[in-house]
């Protein structure tokens, strides 16, 4: 097995965690911290949302650095698919594959039906017009960006960063993820997914 | 050329929420299902190592590459910012199944609907800005 290989597989879950750890590590070393939401509000400045509301009008050259994260975060989205994939697709549980089948979700079982990242019946381009890609695209999307926003932070500056720096706030954060996590997965969901 | 080592942190972080699997809508299903240990187990260990580490740059005092000390801000203390905004990025984040970070590395995967995804929770995010003053914080 070369190195390629050997990377290629899918990471052992506490390998993950390690990693991001390191990731956070070098971002606060290079005079940044770890927090992926806040870039959002950046693109909106640089869209010229200042002009009409003060909360945009900041100097975001000063943020240059983390738009620089997420593009090369784009571009390891896309050297990972190309060069590193699994032999297999995303290898989820049992009992999630069965309940999302009598959703309507099939959960890929080979490569050539999806490397299990995103659900076709959802994300593919053919399916977008449909009522429940457009409300979990665009309804699901903006909830992400309003709460995000709200919170002051998403997974990387509340759920990692946050809590690694025992901040009360970013618990509370998480409480509240999971509170709107549960809600949609077991009362809203279902509904939206069947229609 | 400063940015350089941010583009590269950002390539290992695209490749690192891949090959962990975090940017599967099907794991998160899992996650809020509690049906694998899968997702508690990156960001458990994420948590807990990050935690080593901010406490040993705040023991140390640091220094990052600039030279300057890294400083952690702590974040003001209030309840219904944190609970409410968490809840709205939580409903969003198990429709989505993605959270900001894998929504950019979905991207490099050539996912082009997770375009629109991006681009809503930009206008979320604008909005959230229009109408801030009137949110409880």
């Amino acid at each position: 097995m070369n190195i390629i290989e050997f990377i290629s597989q899918p990471w052992h879950w506490s390998v993950s965690g390690a990693m991001i750890a390191l990731v956070m590590f070098l971002l606060l070393w290079f005079g940044g911290e770890f927090g992926v939401s806040g870039n959002l509000r950046t693109l909106c400045a640089i869209g010229g949302a200042g002009k009409n509301c003060s909360f945009f009008d900041f100097n975001w050259r000063g943020q240059l650095w983390n738009l620089t994260f997420v593009g090369g975060a784009v571009i390891g989205g896309f050297i990972a698919s190309h060069y590193l994939q699994s032999t297999d697709p995303v290898n989820i549980s049992e009992s999630t594959r069965v309940y999302l089948e009598s959703v309507g979700v099939h959960t890929p079982v080979t490569l050539e039906e999806g490397a299990g990242f995103v659900p076709e019946e959802v994300f593919a381009l053919d399916n977008f017009f449909t009522v429940k890609s457009l409300i979990i695209i665009v309804i699901g999307g903006f909830l992400v960006g309003f709460g995000t926003r709200w919170a002051g932070g998403c997974t990387s500056g509340h759920a990692i960063s946050g809590l690694a720096n025992l901040q009360l706030p970013s618990l509370i954060a998480v409480i509240g993820f999971f509170i709107g996590g549960l809600l949609m997965t077991f009362f809203i969901l279902p509904h939206i997914l069947s229609m | 050329m400063k940015l350089i080592k941010f583009l590269f942190t950002g390539v290992l972080f695209g490749i690192i929420m891949t090959k962990s699997e975090a940017i599967s809508w099907f794991r998160i299903q899992e996650m809020f299902r509690f049906e694998s240990f899968h997702m508690y187990g990156i960001i458990g260990v994420a948590v807990i190592l990050g935690a080593a580490i901010t406490a040993l740059i705040k023991r140390f005092h640091t220094r990052n590459i600039e030279g300057g000390e890294i400083k952690f801000n702590p974040k003001d203390i209030s309840v219904p910012r944190y609970l409410f905004g968490g809840i709205i990025f939580g409903l969003g984040w198990a429709m989505t199944g993605a959270c900001p970070g894998p929504l950019f590395t979905l991207l490099g995967h050539g996912v082009l609907t997770i375009l629109a995804v991006i681009l809503s929770a930009i206008l979320g995010t604008y909005v959230y800005g229009l109408l801030r003053s009137r949110l409880p914080h």
